[in-house]
Parts: structure tokens; sequence; C-alpha cells
């Protein structure tokens, strides 16, 4: 029972950090850029909802409110895009994981100052309260957030399957100058990612909302889905999920069955582990350039 | 403008260009010297932090700006350098030895921690060396019978043959401290450029398969270049940890890693003058910043303002100046120096393709 109830908090942690895994990957899989700033990203995505959806702000039906946020995310990923990292095209990966960096400082900057840095709670048709069986207790939003998860996935794997948008984005990221050739805006498809990935970010940063409270810092759990990210492969979406889901079990396990301490170090342990044995993660999809 | 005329290829690899340039680094360094003399003693030890920050940057500037290795987990060096540093002195050992050795055992540390790591690229080794910072932080935590934990460590008295040297009855003291230490890396340092091992560090960052082809040992070339990196950091470290008085996990969380890059790239990626200039924004834009909002009449200080600020300037410096104040110093000196016929396209970036790491 005790494992049970482990192991579907940590699925519902590790589901909030595989999205986040999944805004990275998308990134990288399209650009070959990371975001550092994803995190912040999915930040930003619970405030802005919160802001809409609170009754101390905008006070908005939560259902009314949610494409608003999707289409917010989405400009701003476009906007971010097309307005900050185009310019950086072709250039070295450095400028670009120090540029996102940077942006997740401003990002968490501007936030502390609209929302201020108190944590809050967003009132969330999610937040359903728990549910007891016997000497189980279940989250309902930790159940919510699985169900979520899953029909997410399922809906972007039809997206890369099926529409003329998603088909493009793979082209584009498997070979950038065949796209071309083909007749694929390779930049405009670019900006769509990041776009994608804002709105991802903003799913993930409800679901992270609806579990708890929010302050500007929670940004900083896109470490732990970096060392998801890496865990699974960067090049693989499903890789990235299951990483997420990986890390979000390990924690709570490690927790109650290792010393103190343990636990906050077991996902990157983990990560160098992970790095040192099998540096492209356990689903990898890379194989090694040569010359 | 000066032209040099050489007549030997040892001139192409001379410390001074050329009598002008000497005499320019000796006046700076006089400079340095009476400084104490020159300003009261809250700006001596912001010139102390200065030359801290800076040794700190030298030794990421070596990994990150000549070898071309990006790492994001220099605060754990700096870590362990103090924490080396400190159990050494107050094992017995005297300041003078301890100081060396703490930056030898972070640097055999950290080209240890190279060998695993050299398998890594770019972004995974970002993401790698982050995750040792985060480590580290949760490791002096755990490991507290050495570390003193989250409740910290007090710096134990330094003395140097005899003298003592404290940051509140002797402030020119460790500035002149401060100074030698930066004074000894920064030589080291351009020496280590003048070097064979130097070049090859270049060439690895430019090309690591053409390195390849002229003969450089790759893994050799980049274990070395983590090492040496990691102890110069190691020194910056101590030098912080003990200018700090007090210090625990907190002092050198991931964020301080972060800002080092940070630091590196502002001033100049690949320049020894730009750790310099890097670290005297970093160390003054806290007052700037104070400053400022004191002036607009806030009296409460705004949470996060100072990485925001920093965050913006970064951005702005990736977009318009790369090369950091070094480069904008480097181009405004040349359309001095051939004033009516400076061009504006000389210093213009190349078009690049993405150069990527996979197949597909």
């Amino acid at each position: 029972m005790e494992v049970l109830q482990l192991l579907i908090s940590g699925m519902a942690n590790g589901c909030v950090y595989g999205l986040v895994a999944l805004g990275f990957v998308l990134i990288y899989k399209a650009t070959e850029a990371v975001n550092f700033a994803q995190g912040d990203f999915m930040m930003l995505g619970a405030f802005v909802t919160l802001g809409l959806v609170n009754p101390e702000f905008m006070g908005l039906n939560f259902w009314v409110a949610l494409p608003i946020v999707f289409v917010i995310m989405g400009v701003f990923g476009y906007l971010l895009d097309l307005v900050v990292l185009r310019a950086l095209f072709g250039q070295n990966q450095v400028a670009v994981i120090i540029l996102t960096i940077a942006l997740g400082f401003i990002l968490r900057f501007v936030a502390g100052l609209i929302w201020g840095h108190e944590p809050l709670s967003l009132h969330s048709p999610l937040a359903l309260g728990d549910l007891r069986m016997g000497t189980l207790v279940l989250g309902m939003a930790d159940v919510a957030i699985i169900i979520v998860t899953f029909l997410l996935t399922l809906f972007l794997w039809q997206f890369f399957q099926r529409t003329k948008v998603g088909l493009a984005m793979q082209a584009a990221s498997q070979n950038q100058m065949a796209a071309y050739y083909m007749g694929i805006p390779v930049k405009r498809v670019q900006g769509f990612v990041w776009a994608l990935a804002g709105i991802v970010a903003a799913i993930a940063g409800i679901l992270y909302a609806s579990k708890g409270a929010i302050d500007p810092n929670a940004g900083f759990i896109g470490i732990k889905a970096f060392a998801a990210a890496v865990i699974g492969g960067f090049g693989s979406l499903p890789g990235a999920l299951m990483g997420g889901l990986i890390v979000g079990i390990i924690e709570p396990f490690a927790a109650r069955y290792l010393p103190a301490g343990w636990s906050q170090i077991a996902p990157y342990a983990l990560l160098i582990g992970v790095l040192l044995f099998r540096p492209h993660g356990l689903f990898a999809q890379v194989r090694v350039k040569k010359v | 403008m000066r032209i040099q005329f050489k007549t030997s290829y040892d001139h192409d690899i001379r410390l001074f260009k050329d009598g002008w340039q000497a005499f320019l680094y000796i006046a700076l360094l006089a400079l340095m010297v009476v400084l104490p003399w020159l300003i009261d003693d809250f700006f001596l030890g912001e010139a102390t932090n200065v030359l801290i920050w800076a040794t700190c940057g030298l030794g990421l500037m070596l990994l990150t700006g000549q070898t071309g290795q990006v790492s994001l987990g220099h605060s754990a060096f700096m870590a362990m350098g103090c924490y080396a540093c400190v159990l050494l002195m107050e094992a017995g050992v005297p300041f003078i030895l301890a100081f060396p050795l703490g930056g030898v055992i972070t640097g055999l540390v950290g080209a240890l921690i190279a060998i695993p790591a050299l398998k890594l690229h770019g972004v995974y080794l970002a993401i790698a060396t982050l995750a040792l910072a985060i480590l580290t932080d949760d490791l002096i935590v755990m490991l507290e019978p050495w570390t003193g934990g989250v409740a910290g460590k007090f710096a134990p008295a330094i003395e140097v043959f005899g003298l003592e040297i404290n940051r509140w009855s002797s402030p020119a003291a460790w500035y002149y401290m401060a100074l030698i230490v930066v004074l000894v890396v920064t030589l080291f340092y351009r020496n280590l450029l003048r070097a064979p091992m130097g070049r090859a560090f270049a060439a690895v960052r430019d090309s690591e398969i053409s390195a390849q082809a002229m003969g450089v040992n790759i893994a050799r070339t980049k274990t070395i270049a983590f090492g040496i990196s990691a102890g110069i950091t190691g020194l910056g470290g101590a030098l912080m940890g003990l200018f700090a008085e007090v210090f625990n996990n907190e002092t050198f969380t991931f964020i301080i890693s972060i800002q080092l890059l940070m630091m590196i790239v502002v001033g100049g990626l690949g320049f020894i003058h730009g750790a310099f200039l890097g670290a005297i924004v970093i160390a003054f834009l806290p007052q700037v910043l104070s400053i400022a909002t004191d002036s607009l009449g806030s009296t409460v200080a705004i949470p996060g303002l100072e990485t925001g600020v920093f965050g913006l300037i970064m951005i702005l410096f990736i977009l318009f100046e790369p090369m950091g104040l070094y480069g904008r110093w480097l181009k405004i000196r040349t359309f001095l120096e051939l004033f009516p016929f400076a061009r504006k396209d000389m210093f213009r970036r190349q078009k690049s393709y993405l150069k990527t790491e996979r197949l597909r």
C-alpha cells in the first residue's frame, strides 16, 4: 500500500518533470539549442493562468482562461524566437545556453515583480481533494495530472505523425538543409516549435500549480527536468517523459528508504551515472557523428 | 599607429608586443600597488572583491574561453578549494602552504572529474557540470563533521611570516595578498598561452577534428585544461571563503557558477582582460543598483533585481556585442589607431551554419 502511494505521488511529480523535459526536447530536436529557461516558462505559464483565474486578479472562469493562456504562451514563445533567438541563428551553442539562462533570470524577476514572492495557490478545477481507499490516500490532483499528461502525450504523438506542421517540424529537425530544399520554411517552423514549447510549459505549469503553491523560484524544477531529459535521451520525446517518470519516482522512494539528504542527490547522481555510461540517454536515438 | 617590425619568430610570443605596451602594464601595476593610499577602506574591500572574482574568472576563462568547454559547475571547485584550504589550516598547516595545496588538490580532483566528462560535448558537459555543482551543495550539507554543514565554518586567522592578515584590521594587507595571487595566476596564464599547451587549448577550442589532425592529444589536453582551470578557481574560491570569513554551502551555490560564466562573457570570452572587466561589472553592479534604487526613492530592496538586471545586460551583450567589453574596447582602439581608415565590417561576425553533432 505504502509503495503504491509513493508510486502514484512520484508519478504525478514525474509527469510535471516529464512535461518540462518535453519542452527541452522539442526545442533541442528542432533547433539544436537547449532552452535553460524552460522551467521558468513553466513558472510563467502557471502565473499567467493564476493571474487570469484567481479571484484576486482577473477572476475568469478556468475553462475560458485556458485558451487565452495557451495563446499568450504560444505568442510569447514565437516572439522570443523571432526577436531574440533568430539573431543567434547558426551561432555557437554556448551563446544560446547563456542567453536562455539569462532569460530565466529576467522571467523570474518580472514574475516576482508582478505576482510577488509569496507562494500563491491556483484556483484550479484539478485540485479535487483526496480520495481515501482504506489506508491509501490518493490526491485526486495526482491522478488528474497523470491522466492529463497521458492525453497530452497521445495528442502530441498524433500531431507529429499526422499533421503537416508536425511533419515539417520532424523534417526540419532531421536535416535543416534538406527541409529547406523541400520548401519548408525552416525558420518559421522553428518559431512554431518555440510556441509549442511555450504551450506545453503552460500545461506543465497549470498541473504543477494544481498540486500546490507556486512562486517565482518554481522554475528551478527545470534543473530536475534537465536531469530527466538527459536520463531519457535528449533527442527523444517518449524518452523525456520516461526520464521524468524515473526521476519523479526515485525521489519519494529515496526519501523513504535511504538516509536523509539522499533524495536530493539521487536524481543528479543518476544523471551523472547515465552521462558516464550511456551519454546519449537510456532511450537514445542518436548516432555519433563521424567526419 | 605603431608598427611592430618583427625580425624573429620569438617576437610573436613575446610577453609584451613593444616597449609602450610594457610601459602601460607596468604603470597599471604601479597604480594597483599605490591604490591603498588613494581610496578608503570600503572601496579597498571592493577592489579586493574584484581581484577575487577575477581569479575565479581566470580559472573558468581558461576552460571556456581558451579550450571551449562550457562549465556550469565551477562553484563546486570554488567550494573544494575553500574547504581544502581551511581544513588544512585547521590541521595546523601554515596558510602559505595550505593555500597553494588547496589549489593543487582541487586541480587534481578537477582533472579526475574531467576524465569521464571528456566523453561529453557542449550541452551535455554543461548539464553534467551543473549537476556536479548541485551535488557539491548537497554534499557539503551531508558531510557535516568536516564541513560544518548548513551552520558553516569560520575562516581561521591568516598569518603569513608572522604578519596577521585580517580583513578589518589590515585591509591593505588583504588587498596585497589578493593582488599577488592574481598577479601570479595571470602571469602563469599568459605564459601558458605562449607555450605549446596553450596553443593546443586554442586548437581544441576552434576545431577538435583539425586539432586531432595536427597531432594534439585531445583527451590529454582537455584533462589538463580542466585540472588547471579547477585549480585556479579553487584558489579563487579559497580567497572568497576567507574574505567572507563565514561560509557554508550557500556561499557556493550553482548560481555562483552561472554568475561566473556570465561574468566572463560580459568581460569578453577568450581574453585575460575579459576576466578582469567582468569582475569589475559583477562586483560593482550591486552597489550601482542600490544607489539607483535609493535615488528613485524606493527604500525596500527589490528581490531578484540584481540577477534580473544582470540577465538583461547579458542578453544585450550576446545579441549586440558577443565579444564582450574587451571586444568593444578593441574595436574602439582599432578605430582610433587607424583613424581615417577603419572600416565598419572589420569585425563583422562570419555567417555560419548550424554544426550538428548528430545524424538525425
